[in-house]
């Protein structure tokens, strides 16, 4: 497997307030990768930057950007539109409002492939109609004519789905796909995603909050705390071996069926996640940790637990509650 | 569709039968219409003999049904005044108020749409500021004034334009001019808020996700979704430039419908007065109509509801 994307110390600040705080992640080709963290913590807004589609308000940095070798940082939006829809694709968390009312189904797919592929509309419209087929919605060729507003929640994010792979990217980038829809509707669009990136071997970039969705389709994870990356590991090496103290509290916030005993407490991270300005340092958990000292207000390296799996906390890997809290 | 557009003329013909009846009522509220017609020289003797030549001794009710009855066949009667068909009136000088109106909205729109969406492309920007205050200044110009302003200027100084009359289409130029620019602060500032809007939308940033071009993004997506309020705005404009524009048709000498409307309210010509109050609601729930319906096909929710 090659890289596919590279991120490294990208930092995003909304005028004082920074968003992401040197957050890096790097994706191979035909990989998931599930970004994990809760409400405010820069999910939205590092895919957001990766695409090049930040508000006007926001500035970008970063000291690696890199999409397929090629360097994303230097390209104007003139640049970036040329890659968008054609080799990265993204699809949102509002199925509801992520479609046009005024144009049809057909004719909002068709543009992606007119405007990246050119030929014909007639093709288009056939290769459209072929994608909603492979996203399993029914009668795909009467749906091309229908406007949004004859769609279901489930079925519009289908739509969306589809209009996304309309030039076959390589990269789709997908935030809270599931997360508007009915728990029966999140099952089935997260199978079909799972399917989709399985049979095209697509990279995929999955924001989500719901660890029971990291467990089924990741096969790396990067946690996301406060604009940074708090910790990396292959899917199955950060369930068994969690070792940030924010991902050992995310983890015990999940009820496990013959893990967690019946009518045991959950846990729960008290607080907010703070907003951060940017003369911050040290650890930005550190307020809502229980093992934070004073050593946590400096600089923290970024250290390893193992092979693929690195995080940022002063604790050594393997740390016991309690145990650690000595500096 | 079909029962959209079935429930919207039902509503229009609804408007105009009670514009109807508003415009016949009107005209004999005003005081006894044979005293005004007969002079303030008349006796009473005269003023009996306009009110039988009149039919206005004849019940209310009876008088109503037969103007109606002559309208719905385009007969508005003799008129008072001018000793003319109130309809060779009207039909001789609406052609001058179509012509007017359409140069005004025409100019209107060639202005206020473009920058409407500059504006909010650059919203809070120099340019945006700007844009806003040439619209104020156009929302709080006298039009008479503004009218008198352009004829000493494009007309006696510079010559470019004719100052008065209606002989060629150079001639609505000037009026056009001055009826947009109070069309043009409304109709701007509503394209400016509505493509606000329509860019801050999720399916704005989608069509960006799509790599579409900044033009597709602007002119085929945000502005088709920020056109309806416009397209309703520029009706009722519409209908206010042809039955509003009495003051500039004054100002230019030109004789449309809004001067005719205005000579026969003070003489006292009350099957003129009627006929035009007639003739411009119908106007105006025609250009309401029209606009309900271009809106229908510009966003599909509408037909389905």
């Amino acid at each position: 497997m090659s890289r596919l994307l590279e991120v490294e110390a990208l930092e995003v600040s909304f005028g004082a307030a920074s968003a992401v705080r040197g957050a890096s992640l790097a994706l191979d080709r035909g990989e998931t990768l599930c970004l994990v963290g809760e409400s405010g913590c820069g999910k939205s807004v590092t895919a957001l930057a990766v695409m090049g589609l930040l508000a006007r308000n926001a500035s970008r940095g970063a000291a690696r950007l890199s999409f397929d070798g090629q360097d994303l940082r230097g390209l104007d939006e003139r640049g970036m539109s040329r890659l968008r829809g054609n080799r990265m694709a993204m699809i949102f968390q509002e199925p509801m409002t992520s479609l046009n009312p005024a144009y049809t189904v057909g004719s909002q797919m068709a543009e992606v492939m007119l405007r990246h592929r050119g030929g014909t509309r007639a093709a288009a419209m056939a290769r459209a109609e072929d994608l909603l087929g492979r996203v399993r919605i029914t009668s795909p060729a009467m749906r091309l004519g229908q406007y949004p507003h004859q769609l279901s929640g489930g079925l519009r994010q289908r739509v969306m789905i589809a209009m996304a792979l309309m030039c076959d990217p390589e990269l789709l980038i997908a935030d809270e796909p599931t997360t508007a829809l009915d728990v029966t509707v999140q099952a089935q669009i997260l199978r079909l995603l799972l399917d989709l990136q399985k049979d095209l071997g697509l990279a995929m970039l999955l924001i989500t909050h719901d660890l029971g969705v990291v467990a089924r389709v990741a096969h790396r994870v990067a946690v996301m705390y406060a604009g940074e990356v708090v910790e990396t590991a292959a899917a199955a090496d950060l369930f068994a071996r969690p070792t940030h103290p924010y991902t050992r509290g995310l983890l015990a916030c999940v009820p496990v069926p013959g893990k967690v005993a019946r009518g045991a407490a959950l846990g729960s991270i008290a607080g907010v996640v703070p907003r951060l300005g940017p003369g911050f340092s040290g650890c930005g958990f550190r307020d809502r940790c229980g093992e934070a000292t004073a050593a946590c207000g400096g600089t923290i390296a970024r250290a390893s637990a193992g092979e693929g799996h690195d995080y940022l906390c002063r604790l050594p890997p393997g740390w016991r509650a309690g145990a650690g809290a000595a500096p | 569709m079909l029962e959209f557009l079935a429930r919207r003329l039902l509503v229009a013909l609804l408007v105009c039968a009670t514009v109807l009846t508003f415009a016949f009522a009107l005209t004999r509220l005003g005081g006894d219409l044979a005293i005004s017609i007969a002079g303030p020289n008349a006796t009473a003797a005269d003023i009996e003999q306009v009110r039988v030549a009149y039919g206005l001794d004849r019940p209310l009710p009876l008088q109503f049904l037969e103007w109606v009855g002559r309208a719905a066949t385009g007969d508005f009667g003799q008129s008072y005044f001018f000793k003319e068909k109130v309809s060779k009136l009207i039909f001789d000088r609406l052609p001058i108020t179509f012509a007017l109106g359409l140069v005004g909205l025409s100019i209107a729109l060639a202005v206020a749409l473009p920058l409407g969406i500059v504006s909010a492309l650059r919203e809070g920007s120099w340019t945006d500021r700007a844009i806003s205050i040439v619209a104020l200044l156009g929302q709080a110009m006298p039009s008479f004034w503004l009218g008198l302003v352009l004829m000493i200027t494009l007309g006696l100084h510079l010559g470019w334009l004719p100052i008065s009359g209606t002989g060629s289409w150079e001639h609505f130029v000037m009026p056009g001019i001055v009826l947009a620019f109070s069309a043009i602060p409304a109709l701007l500032r509503l394209t400016r808020s509505g493509m606000i809007d329509a860019l801050a939308s999720d399916y704005i940033r989608t069509a960006r996700a799509k790599g579409l071009s900044r033009r597709s993004i602007v002119l085929k997506h945000a502005a088709r979704n920020a056109a309806m309020p416009v397209v309703s705005i520029a009706a009722v404009q519409l209908g206010f430039m042809l039955g509003g524009s009495i003051v500039i048709e004054t100002v230019f000498a030109l004789h449309g419908v809004g001067f005719l409307a205005w000579e026969s309210i003070s003489k006292n010509d009350f099957p003129t007065v009627q006929a035009v109050v007639l003739l411009l609601a119908c106007i105006y729930t025609l250009l309401t109509l029209g606009a309900d319906l271009l809106n229908a096909v510009l966003d599909p929710r509408l037909r389905a509801s």
